[in-house]
């Protein structure tokens, strides 16, 4: 194992931001859906905020879930879809021939994830402010240790899609706009996990965000921060990172087993 | 055996299943000479490139280059080679300029600006720094991915058919630029080609494969001779067709 290089996680760094800076469409865009989910959820609040004595006790409850939820989402689709820049410009080949070892890869694709997560749910969480007199810092310190194990989650997915797409190839592609969204029914964004039915309240508390989402309703209903929740949530997502970079790595051996990494492209 | 060779391959096997794209090949390149990987379509000349970048991981057998064993201590020789071809290519969004920076920091160069601009006056594409890669024509990219090549000014050049999609002229003065760089730095240079004039040219070491086998080596005046034929055109259309040297063809 060689020393990983900061100098060259921060070169494809850069190319990314040379990639967003290159197009002030991609920068809206970051930002469009979760402006336009929080302005959505915002109006359902305030409609039921009349008719529901939980929305009254805590108005902020489907717009935190939401804004997190967005945090889950922007840092998976951040991760893969960066990555499938690269095989879409036929990219990748280069790369795997210049000294950045997949190692570096990861760790760019996650910076440039935070940095994406951070601009697109950023403006929407200000956004909430003057609109809805909502401020989604009310959570408190608890907000960082969601905010963090929300994105390790979404990095954990994140590598998983990219894997897949590096081993079946871009038909696999949708699978990355697919994949967290199969886990939201069960993630309790909006309703406790005591809400599903029994057998599969196990599922869901496998997974992390689940925890974080239970977290939230605690500080909003109860004014209390749950530490358990938040470290079973990190536990997970150091199993589920782990899990997520080990086949990563697996996908990048095959494909340099099975010469993909020269072809690789639309 | 030769003098201090850089690219040392013993038996190399490439298989996909039942396919044997590379079948037990050996072969050394010393240092500075200029030797072109020569086969017909499918002999394995961009698998065996393949696999001395570790882009692809053989089968079986031994490649050493710089002295390095290529599929453990891969991070040790990438840094001190490169490659150019027109199947790999660069973000087309970002602008020539952007890719040669993000390259050269890739690669640990020092002093970036005075690198880039010592290419752009180099390989004649310092007018379109500022221009978005998708939008070149093919011969201004293949310059640039040579530019990349050089970014890290590399101690082995692998080049994949270095001058194809250009016109005469512009292919005329890619061959000098690489022909200087060799002279200039010492560098060693492995290229497939399909054209034999500028393996005549630039070559001093000649390898021909075909279904994965070597077939023939030597330089380029040998292999005419060998074949009795007037030049390397002929030379590689015998090989190709799998007639053997001193072989009469009516």
């Amino acid at each position: 194992m060689n020393a990983i290089s900061p100098q060259r996680i921060g070169a494809l760094a850069l190319r990314y931001l040379y990639l967003l800076r290159s197009s002030w469409i991609r920068i809206v865009e970051l930002a469009y859906w979760p402006t336009v989910q929080m302005i959505l959820w915002g109006f359902i609040t305030r409609y039921l905020a009349g008719h529901s004595d939980v929305l009254n006790q805590a108005t902020g409850l489907l717009l935190s879930g939401v804004l997190l939820w967005d945090i889950l989402f922007r840092s998976q689709l951040g991760l893969s879809v960066v990555f499938f820049e690269e095989l879409h410009s036929r990219n990748l080949g280069q790369l795997f021939i210049s000294p950045l070892q997949p190692i570096e890869l990861i760790l760019s694709l996650m910076l440039v994830s935070l940095a994406r997560t951070l601009i697109g749910v950023g403006i929407a969480v200000l956004l909430a402010i003057p609109f809805y007199g909502f401020n989604l810092f009310q959570l408190g310190p608890p907000l960082a240790g969601f905010f963090i194990n929300l994105l390790l989650m979404g990095w954990a997915i994140g590598l998983l899609v990219s894997a897949l797409v590096l081993r079946y190839g871009m038909g696999a592609e949708s699978i990355a706009w697919a994949a967290i969204f199969a886990l939201a029914p069960l993630c309790g964004i909006y309703y406790p996990i005591a809400t599903l039915p029994g057998w599969l309240q196990p599922l869901s508390w496998a997974l992390p965000a689940s925890h974080v989402f239970e977290g939230m309703r605690a500080v909003l209903l109860q004014h209390a921060f749950r530490l358990d929740y938040l470290l079973y949530a990190l536990l997970l997502n150091v199993a589920y990172l782990g899990l997520g970079i080990g086949v990563f790595l697996a996908a990048v051996h095959k494909a340099r087993e099975r010469g993909s990494l020269l072809q690789s492209g639309e | 055996m030769i003098a201090e060779p850089v690219i040392q391959v013993e038996d190399l096997r490439k298989h996909y299943g039942p396919v044997r794209a590379v079948d037990g090949i050996s072969f050394e390149v010393a240092r500075g000479a200029t030797c072109a990987l020569l086969g017909g379509n499918g002999a394995g000349k961009t698998t065996t490139i393949a696999m001395l970048l570790g882009l692809l991981l053989p089968t079986s057998g031994q490649i050493r280059i710089l002295g390095e064993d290529v599929p453990r201590h891969r991070y040790r020789v990438l840094p001190r080679i490169n490659f150019s071809s027109p199947y790999l290519d660069l973000p087309q969004r970002l602008t020539v300029a952007e890719n040669l920076t993000v390259y050269a920091r890739l690669y640990g160069v020092r002093r970036i600006r005075e690198r880039l601009a010592t290419l752009g006056r180099d390989l004649d594409i310092a007018a379109f720094f500022k221009r978005p890669y998708g939008s070149l024509s093919a011969g201004q990219k293949t310059r640039v991915a040579l530019a990349k090549a050089l970014l890290n000014e590399p101690e082995i050049l692998l080049l994949d058919e270095p001058t194809a999609s250009l016109d005469p002229d512009t292919a005329d003065r890619m061959r000098s630029i690489l022909t200087d760089y060799r002279d200039r730095s010492g560098a060693t240079l492995l290229l497939a080609s399909h054209n034999m004039s500028e393996v005549e040219r630039l070559c001093d070491q000649v390898i021909m494969l075909r279904t994965g086998h070597v077939v023939a080596t030597g330089t380029p005046r040998e292999l005419i001779h060998r074949y009795g034929r007037k030049d390397m055109e002929e030379v590689f259309l015998d090989i190709a067709r799998g007639i053997q040297s001193g072989e009469v063809v009516e």
